[in-house]
């Protein structure tokens, strides 16, 4: 009983007033402005778009649901090219010194470029929205799995090197049971930093690209002046982001050593 | 009869940005078959270099290092190493770490089973069966210690290097785990060499005694024969006068000879 009530004090309570005070303010800040809906109007819509999440009125009106499912099969395939390539390279990277100094000019100039920078030239070379954005997702997420794949395989100690050197195991042996487990870690930051970029970056490529996503929703409830929406959908966002966030957390403790 | 290993005039420098760095100099030693060899000196003197040139992880920069009768070109799992870190790999069992050199060793010859079988068996030899499928983590220190033993005796090596492979260990540990390897020796005949600290261990353990000058440019400064009998035992030693007369040399030749101001 008391240890319910110590669990409910220092886990439970905190959260719930944070949020409590949160849609307090909110409340009082729309109170006073007539083009911001407050709490209630907000939530009131939202029970209305959550009742039918998947209906299909033609190809730019359908569902809040198959507006997230897309947004999120967007990121999924630009995200999964990205590790296709940028992991592999950063190995490469990490174990070459070579390539390692023909690289880094390359990276470190073109890392910290906006993500929709590149977003012209996806449409110039594809020619449809749709692989632009793609392309958009990929070449934001590829910098953060290259550099800390590249940056744990450099950080391999030298102890299990030399263990390896002593055992004279083969590069593939060497692969696979210390340069791959010990550099684990260090691509799954690379992977939870990447698709945290990603899932930033597809709201603003889809307000420009159009099609059914939720960036694209968000322009057209603002075309419609639907306020709520944008609230909402400013909710969803969020709220996909921090499950993505968890999911790749937890992966990521069941692989720390 | 030529030696087992052979160490003749063996300079070993590091390039630092300070310039050249003689750590060893003028390093002689020839060690038998079936011996055990203990390396003592003060912090710094050069004795896990000397270690690693033999295992082969450095190359000397000057003079002729054999392992039976071949020049030791690169590490090789004719000689076995228990790291002062134990250095197991933590992402894999323990049973996984010795079966890693197993598998290396005798992979090309043997079936599954019995490799298998040799891991356990090395496992067993430690006392650590119970521990098979734990994790490095989940493991004492004195444990990891004995995963490391197992893993480099797995492999039988020609010659078993240790570098200080009980120097982060309690009293007790380590006594217990020294009486295990006096065991493990007489039984497989080991050649080894060991990095020690400590005195007792050294007179303990040896046939011979390599005692280090201080660095830089240390070389060996005498070797110490301990002829007492074995088995030995170390509470029968304990009142035994020959036992500390040996003890009494290395003090005095670390001490003495040798003295160093507290770093
Ligand atoms: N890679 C290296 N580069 C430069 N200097 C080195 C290198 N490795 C060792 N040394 C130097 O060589 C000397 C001997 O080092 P070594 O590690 O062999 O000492 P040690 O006798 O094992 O000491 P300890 O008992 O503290 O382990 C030291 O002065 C050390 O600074
Ligand atoms: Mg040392």
């Amino acid at each position: 009983m008391m240890k319910a009530r110590k669990f409910f004090a220092e886990h439970i309570f905190p959260p719930l007033l944070g949020l409590g005070m949160f849609v307090l303010v909110w409340g009082m800040v729309t109170q006073t402005s007539e083009n911001l809906p407050g709490p209630m109007k907000t939530w009131d819509s939202a029970v209305v778009l959550f009742s039918d999440p998947f209906y299909q009125n033609g190809p730019n009106d359908q569902g809040i649901g198959w507006n997230v499912l897309n947004s999120l099969g967007r990121v999924g395939i630009g995200f999964s090219l990205a590790a296709l390539i940028g992991i592999p390279l950063g190995f490469m990277i990490g174990r070459f010194n070579f390539l390692n100094k023909m690289t880094s000019p390359i990276v470190s100039m073109l890392r910290p470029v906006s993500p929709l920078a590149w977003l012209p030239i996806g449409l110039l070379v594809f020619n449809a929205s749709n692989p632009a954005a793609i392309w958009v997702i990929f070449i934001s997420s590829i910098w953060p799995m290259i550099i800390n794949t590249a940056m744990g395989v450099r950080q391999l100690p030298q102890d299990y090197l030399n263990v390896a050197r002593v055992l004279n195991l083969s590069e593939w042996k060497i692969f696979t049971r210390i340069l791959f487990p010990a550099t684990l870690p260090y691509m799954l930051t690379g992977i939870r930093l990447a698709i945290g970029t990603a899932w930033l970056v597809i709201v603003a490529a889809e307000m420009l690209t159009g099609g059914v996503g939720i960036g694209f929703w968000v322009w057209d409830e603002w075309n419609n002046l639907n306020v709520e929406h944008i609230i909402i959908a400013i909710f969803i966002v969020g709220i996909v982001g921090l499950l993505l966030e968890t999911m790749l957390v937890r992966i990521a403790k069941r692989f720390s050593y | 009869m030529k030696s087992y290993v052979q160490i003749e005039n063996v300079q070993m420098s590091f390039s630092t940005r300070q310039g050249e760095f003689v750590a060893l100099k003028d390093i002689d030693l020839k060690i038998e078959r079936g011996e055990f060899i203990t390396l003592i000196g003060h912090s710094g003197c050069g004795k896990s270099t000397l270690l690693n040139l033999i295992a082969g992880l450095l190359l000397p920069t000057d003079g002729v290092m054999l392992c039976a009768d071949r020049e030791i070109a690169g590490p090789g799992p004719d000689r076995g190493v228990v790291f002062q870190n134990h250095s197991l790999l933590p992402w894999l069992t323990c049973f996984d770490n010795v079966y890693l050199a197993v598998e290396r060793v005798f992979g090309a010859t043997e079936d599954k089973a019995l490799l298998r079988q040799r891991t356990k068996e090395a496992l067993a030899l430690v006392h650590l069966s119970h521990a098979e499928q734990k994790y490095p983590h989940e493991i004492s220190g004195g444990m990891k210690q004995r995963v490391g033993i197992a893993r480099a005796l797995s492999m039988q090596p020609r010659v078993l290097l240790m570098d200080e492979p009980f120097g982060a260990l309690d009293a007790l540990t380590r006594a217990h785990l020294q009486d295990e390897l006096m065991k493990i020796v007489a039984a497989t005949n080991s050649t080894v060499v060991m990095v020690t600290h400590d005195v007792d261990e050294a007179v303990l353990l040896s046939d011979r005694i390599v005692m280090m000058t201080n660095g830089p440019a240390a070389t060996i400064g005498e070797i110490l024969t301990v002829d007492l009998p074995k088995p030995r035992n170390r509470l029968a030693l304990a009142t035994d006068a020959r036992y500390h007369a040996l003890r009494g040399g290395v003090l005095e030749f670390l001490y003495q000879k040798q003295a160093k101001e507290a770093a």
